[in-house]
């Protein structure tokens, strides 16, 4: 699976955001992530076929989330479903 | 091919038949309705812009716009899934619009040809081969709204009647003898 990497000043953790390319909440994430100057890596999953879809799939079901976007994985631990703006700040320490 | 200018007016028309609002925000209202339009344009039907779609009719129907979900979104929320209608207090600036939990059921979400999502979510996962399975063979039932008469074809029962708007409770399947 191909990840496009956003560069920010703050690489202190590693964030990988599942997100879909028509999805509001899911731009709220990258402007909120961009305008903090997180570094994070991006995956807009309805521009991708069948295979990446089920990686994405089994990757956010293995971890215990729910099937929606964004979903965004923190550290390769902590998963955050929807923009929790609080919990953002929270984790990352913002 | 649909332009934004009429999927902006379908909706318009839709919210305003239904007692909604939409976005209030004109920036967040064209994003949404640039992605319905983008939706229609490569899966034939507007789903929801903040929903994975499996591009099968059959798979997606509850997440085309308005969505299954919308009317007891807006009801206990004041806003849908996306974001597109509102209530009048959110329109209104009353309640803050916030992002809101997903009431589509999981299994809903995984598609029939996500092998490995099946060894994470067992039940859910053969509960969705089993549905879509009988769907598949048009297993689907007929079901009837007491109160206004509205009659649908589908796996379970609107949540809400779209005509009357009959909570789900007063929906009675049609047997056929």
């Amino acid at each position: 699976m191909q990840t496009i990497t956003v560069p920010g000043k703050n690489s202190k953790h590693r964030v990988l955001l599942y997100a879909l390319s028509t999805c509001i909440w899911c731009k709220r994430v990258k402007s909120f992530l961009r305008e903090n100057g997180i570094e994070y890596d991006f995956f807009d999953v309805d521009l991708h076929g069948e295979k990446e879809r089920e990686e994405v799939t089994a990757d956010i079901l293995r971890r215990g989330g729910r099937l929606s976007y964004p979903t965004i994985i923190i550290d390769g631990e902590m998963l955050i479903t929807g923009f929790k703006e609080d919990k953002l700040r929270e984790v990352l320490e913002i | 091919m649909t332009t934004l200018e009429e999927v902006r007016q379908r909706v318009e028309s839709d919210a305003k038949s239904n007692g909604y609002y939409l976005n209030p925000d004109p920036e967040v209202l064209r994003h949404l309705l640039e992605g319905l339009r983008k939706n229609e344009e490569r899966y034939d039907y507007p789903s929801c812009p903040c929903r994975l779609a499996f591009e099968s009719f059959e798979l997606d129907r509850d997440i085309i716009c308005p969505c299954d979900y919308r009317d007891p979104d807006v009801d206990e929320y004041g806003s849908c899934y996306c974001s597109l209608f509102v209530s009048k207090d959110v329109f209104e600036g009353k309640i803050p619009l916030k992002p809101i939990p997903e009431r589509r059921p999981n299994e809903k979400q995984i598609g029939p040809h996500i092998k490995s999502a099946k060894a994470f979510t067992k039940t859910t996962a053969v509960k969705a081969t089993a549905s879509i399975r009988k769907s598949s063979e048009r297993g689907m039932k007929l079901f009837y709204c007491r109160q206004c008469g509205y009659v649908c074809f589908r796996e379970e029962p609107p949540y809400l009647c779209p005509i009357c708007k009959a909570k789900r409770e007063l929906f009675a399947e049609v047997t056929i003898s």
